[in-house]
């Protein structure tokens, strides 16, 4: 019982993590209808800035987390004036290929330039035994830094002027527009935030586990899973979203072998597809 | 439908596809052909359900991969003679389409497209974890499975062969269905599905159908082509990279079109086949289709369809 019990605070500790990668999705989706097909690459790149920072500077490697969030953001904005704004108001197949090109260029450059051999950057952190399990430290604090990223992105949206924008923004474009937002500037803006959220995942991911240039692929289509379940569009959901993900993953691992996990999580998936379409959370609040 | 020109040229071209490579007796050259067909008739079946009825089913390689799997079972572990396996295979995952195409396809836009993600990651999963059919190591074809098609060298022709018969069967397939009352329906459901459902389509009924449909040929290809493997294995088999370069190749041929689909699929091929043999362009080869494909969504997303029928509109009445 114990050991159910253990297994399920773990998951929910990654669970957290999977939450922060999909916030960066949906974020996206709910302000501009376009699904990131480049989300697990960004995702990839976060997971290298840790090894670069870490092994190749040598610095501490929580250090990594501002790195990515200040690189992650104009890297996203970047990216939107690149291959998203001229997809806004077009069918959803065009943002979706654009945002598959750059998926597809990102990863061709990352296999040049990292190979696909697994990466693994040891972060020391002492862990937390109860009642003969121990819990990863590194685990922990990454699942208290999602916390707070998730918390700090709700003061943004909630609590400031450019967060209030980009509601507007995805409320009712047009409507916003007229009201005197700029929005072309709103919309690069959420993108560059979407993004920043996908690689500090892909970072603190990376103190958990290890990684290669096509894991981001794996933690894309966690995202879309945790993304669905929390309802498109809404970034709170979306949190509690990859907890619960997490909560299945840690139930399901004592009972089942470990390679059956991931045909739960997809059934689940395309089930709460065609079930609540507006997420589960949605639909237990009616 | 036999009386206009278009069908024969496709049956011509069929022909010479197939007869190209048998009397030059060119092995090298039957292989390149060979993989452009299979892809040829994926993004053709594709079109169906992008161009057509304007579904974007990014988990189209599931049928592909399905089909392998049902048909090398069949002909390794029960004996099966091969046609009969890969038809079977087809008819199976045709079914199995329609089944799910009713509960998927009461989802649009994006929700269907991250719907079919789902379906093929859930299903690769399931065969990775199902050891009738090898679980993560697959299925090896017993070098015996090929006597009864008069030995290995022989085989290879034969599902060659069939192979090309399949993609003239694709193309004919796609536009029979577009000259009848069926694609018509299709194509008012891809330009606006409410309108179209308050004319009297069937909207429910049409999508499953075509989704049936545009699992057919695919699932039967995967048969023939795996057998022709002699191996399959889960990533292999359903590659979502794969299912994503066939809408690429659709996009690049032009949806909705013909002939566009396969032009797309042929060129796509041979450039890809063209940068992982060039010396320079073998580490930068998804950097470059990932470039390319950039460009036709942003500047030509008619594809090359598109900006012919744009640029000279006459060849619209015998280009399609």
């Amino acid at each position: 019982m114990v050991g159910i019990l253990a297994s399920v605070i773990d998951g929910v500790l990654v669970g957290s993590v999977y939450g922060l990668a999909a916030m960066g999705m949906t974020l996206i989706w709910g302000v501009m209808n376009v699904f990131n097909l480049a989300h697990g690459p960004i995702i990839m790149l976060g997971m290298f800035v840790l090894y670069l920072v870490a092994t190749a500077f040598g610095l501490p490697p929580y250090a990594a987390i501002p790195a990515t969030i200040i690189f992650g953001f104009f890297f996203g904005v970047v990216l939107y004036w690149i291959a998203v704004h001229r997809m806004i108001g077009r069918p959803e197949l065009m943002s979706l290929l654009s945002t598959f090109a750059v998926n597809m260029i990102l990863i061709g450059l990352g296999t040049a330039l990292w190979t696909t051999s697994p990466y693994n950057v040891a972060v020391e952190m002492p862990g937390v035994t109860w009642q003969g399990y121990t819990f990863t430290g590194t685990h922990i604090v990454a699942a208290a830094l999602a916390a707070v990223i998730a918390g700090l992105l709700y003061l943004l949206l909630y609590r400031t002027r450019i967060g209030k924008a980009i509601r507007a923004v995805a409320n009712n474009r047009e409507a916003a527009e007229l009201s005197g937002i700029p929005t072309t500037q709103v919309l690069s803006f959420a993108f560059g935030l979407g993004v920043a959220l996908a690689g500090v995942s892909g970072t603190l991911i990376a103190t958990l586990f290890p990684f290669t240039v096509l894991s981001g692929e794996i933690y894309q289509l966690k995202s879309f899973v945790v993304t669905v379940l929390g309802g498109l569009g809404n970034p709170a959901g979306a949190l509690m979203g990859g907890i619960a993900l997490g909560l299945v993953e840690g139930l399901a691992t004592p009972f089942m072998p470990v390679s059956w996990i991931p045909i739960v999580e997809f059934g689940l998936f395309v089930l709460c597809l065609i079930a609540f379409p507006r997420g589960i959370f949605f639909a237990l609040k009616r | 439908m036999w009386r206009r020109a278009f069908p024969w040229v496709i049956a011509s071209a069929a022909l010479l596809y197939a007869l190209v490579p048998y009397f030059t007796n060119d092995v090298q050259l039957r292989e390149s052909l060979l993989l452009a067909a299979v892809y040829i008739i994926l993004a053709s079946n594709l079109n169906l359900v992008i161009g057509y009825a304007g579904y974007v089913n990014f988990g189209n390689i599931v049928f592909f991969g399905l089909g392998g799997y049902i048909c090398l079972y069949l002909v390794n572990d029960l004996q099966w003679p091969m046609i009969l396996a890969a038809l079977t295979g087809a008819a199976g995952v045709s079914a199995l389409a329609l089944l799910f195409g009713l509960g998927i396809l009461r989802l649009r836009g994006a929700f269907f497209a991250l719907a079919t993600i789902g379906v093929n990651a859930a299903i690769q999963q399931l065969v990775t974890n199902f050891e009738p059919w090898g679980g993560a190591t697959g299925i090896y074809l017993a070098i015996d499975a090929y006597e009864p098609l008069g030995g290995p060298m022989q085989a290879l022709w034969t599902t060659y062969l069939l192979i090309v018969g399949l993609m003239a069967a694709s193309l004919l397939a796609s536009y029979a269905i577009r000259n009848s009352k069926f694609g018509l329906g299709l194509i008012a459901i891809g330009e606006n599905e409410n309108a179209a459902a308050v004319l009297g389509v069937p909207t429910p009924l049409y999508k499953a159908l075509i989704y049936s449909a545009s699992a057919f040929l695919p699932a039967m290809v995967g048969g023939l082509y795996f057998f022709k493997s002699g191996i399959i294995e889960p990533g292999g088999a359903f590659s979502l990279r794969t299912s994503i370069e066939t809408i690429v190749m659709v996009m690049l041929g032009g949806s909705g079109t013909i002939i566009g689909p396969a032009l797309g699929a042929f060129l796509y091929e041979e450039l890809r086949g063209y940068l992982l043999t060039a010396e320079a362009f073998s580490h930068f080869q998804l950097v470059i289709a990932g470039a390319f494909l950039l460009m036709i969504v942003m500047f030509v997303p008619g594809g090359l369809l598109g900006f012919v029928h744009r640029r000279w509109p006459r060849t619209r009445r015998w280009l399609e």
